[in-house]
């Protein structure tokens, strides 16, 4: 459904989006993961046509980005980040516009927009001026011009930036309940939104894409992915010293007493920690092993990369 | 063209909206009419033409007021964002806006029409200036729309919109003065690309082909430099 193949973007001298490829299919939602000014929103702009790239090719529900960008507008429906609305119109006739110029056939308008209105709880709201809502009912209108004109892809960046909690749990719903039936491309920075609502991440980070997999494949990407806590009665340098020796373990830290182990890629070295601490003489008081977090997967993608460089 | 007539109507309504399209009405009769009594009880003929001469210089002024806002607002707001990501063409997008704009100064136009009606009413005023002088303020205020849309979709800055816009039209119109100091074949050159020139055949009656086509041809320029500069901003 949206197919992207080495695109690159240049703001002048600077690379904003260094020669990414992915696609995302028929009915995915796909999380678009990475730090501020990794690239996410520059990527956005250009798969919804705003920005021509400087190289690589973009398809959007089948069409060229470059030659056909009419038609693969039409099937998009778009929330930018911080979400641009003109504040003098009221909701009623901005979604009249938005559905007008997205091409919704002129008998559907009118029943459309109480449809979309129903969708993002903006009933008593529909006579008001953009300019006088809040913050989340503003979101609310821009996810309603998204979806007016019952678009295949949907491209959502940022969208539960800066409102309530209610709100966003309410939005992540609705992007579920709208992920059924259609392809969408949410770009975030906060993880648990990802896990909520996604069925696949990518994770980019300075304009390169630093991983991308189903989330509950991610883990094992991570070198050291399982870690085990550990609490031992013994001097605490003699023990890590002893740890770090073991077969399978990548690093060890010690912080508030307690052990952590990092275990290297598909180890599991827990049998030999514990015959380990006997054989010293110390007493093993507690051993569990802790799953990485996607917070943590991400720290050490986009951490990694930087350190690398 | 269903697009261009939707931006059209859009654009329309938000000046309604806001107090500026009223505010630059406001200047405009109330200054034209000013001129129009004056060289009324000055020459005592039954003619408009003193609205049309401080009414063409005023239009020069207040046409970068009434255009500043439609794309500089735009970028600033990021509004355009949306409108550029809606399966609308970039051309669609400019016509559109300079429909809407050109719509207030029908109507701004509309409503000096009780001047001539003045005349009719108290004397017999001759119909075919008046007709040639509101046609040539109709194409000299579309001209001036357009160079102040070119001018919007330069910045995101409404008052350097405004500016350029104002800069433009003024050196357009001024540099006719300068024509009368050349030698006699540039002079007519330059002559004719004055936005100056051309008005007074409209003000004496004369429908000048030359004229409508200059007006026209300054239009269309300045709203094909406004869509390239808008297509200039996918690739920054």
């Amino acid at each position: 459904m949206i197919r992207v193949e080495n695109l690159t973007k240049y703001y002048g001298k600077h690379l904003a989006v260094d020669n990414i490829s992915f696609n995302v299919e028929r009915g995915e939602v796909v999380g678009f993961l990475g730090p501020n000014a990794a690239g996410k929103t520059t990527t956005m702009r250009i798969l919804t046509g705003f920005l021509a790239p400087t190289r690589g090719e973009v398809w959007v529900a089948g069409y060229d980005m470059s030659k056909h960008s009419l038609e693969a507008r039409q099937r998009i429906g778009y929330f930018p980040e911080a979400m641009p609305l003109y504040s003098d119109m009221t909701v009623r006739s901005y979604l009249d516009f938005s559905s007008r110029l997205r091409g919704l056939d002129k008998n559907r308008i009118k029943t459309r927009i109480e449809e979309v209105v129903d969708i993002c709880h903006l009933e008593e709201y529909i006579d008001v001026l953009i300019g006088k809502l809040s913050k989340g009912f503003r979101q609310r209108v821009g996810v309603a011009q998204a979806i007016i004109h019952e678009p295949e892809v949907l491209i959502l960046d940022e969208p539960t930036i800066g409102i309530d909690p209610i709100q966003v749990a309410m939005t992540r719903q609705l992007i579920k309940e709208l992920g059924k039936e259609r392809t969408i491309l949410l770009s975030t920075h906060i993880l648990p939104e990802v896990s909520v609502t996604c069925d696949r991440v990518i994770i980019i980070n300075e304009g390169k894409i630093v991983a991308e997999d189903r989330i509950e494949n991610l883990s094992s990407l991570v070198s050291g992915s399982k870690r085990i806590r550990l609490e031992v009665e013994g001097p605490a340098e003699k023990v890590a010293e002893r740890l770090r020796q073991i077969e399978g373990v990548f690093q060890v830290s010690y912080e508030d007493s307690h052990y952590i182990v990092e275990c290297s890629a598909g180890q599991d070295p827990r049998g030999k920690i514990m015959e380990t601490i006997v054989q010293g003489g110390w007493t093993l008081l507690s051993l569990e092993s802790i799953e990485m977090s996607l917070e943590d997967i991400f720290l050490k993608l986009t951490t990694e990369e930087e350190t690398s460089q | 063209m269903r697009n261009t007539t939707t931006i059209a109507l859009k654009e329309f309504k938000s000046y309604l909206a806001s107090p500026m399209a009223y505010v630059v009405t406001g200047i405009f009769l109330v200054f034209t009419g000013f001129f129009f009594q004056s060289s009324l009880t000055t020459y005592s003929e039954t003619s408009i033409g003193g609205f049309l001469v401080w009414g063409s210089i005023l239009l020069l002024l207040l046409a970068p007021v009434l255009t500043m806002r439609l794309l500089a607002e735009e970028k600033k707001m990021g509004t355009l964002e949306l409108l550029l990501t809606a399966p609308v063409r970039d051309n669609e997008v400019i016509v559109g806006k300079f429909l809407g704009s050109l719509g207030i100064l029908t109507a701004m136009l509309a409503l000096t029409f009780y001047y001539p009606l003045l005349l009719m009413w108290f004397g017999d005023p001759d119909w075919g200036p008046i007709a040639t002088g509101y046609l040539g303020l109709f194409l000299l205020g579309g001209a001036s729309l357009a160079v102040g849309l070119f001018a919007s979709s330069l910045t995101s800055n409404q008052i350097v919109a405004a500016v350029v816009a104002g800069g433009v039209l003024f050196a357009l119109w001024f540099v006719g003065m300068a024509a009368d100091l050349l030698p006699e074949a540039m002079g007519e050159v330059i002559g004719y690309l004055s936005l100056s020139s051309h008005f007074p055949d409209f003000m004496r009656g004369m429908i000048d082909t030359r004229g409508i086509i200059y007006y026209l041809s300054i239009t269309v320029l300045f709203l094909f430099l406004a869509i390239r500069s808008l297509e200039n901003s996918r690739w920054s």
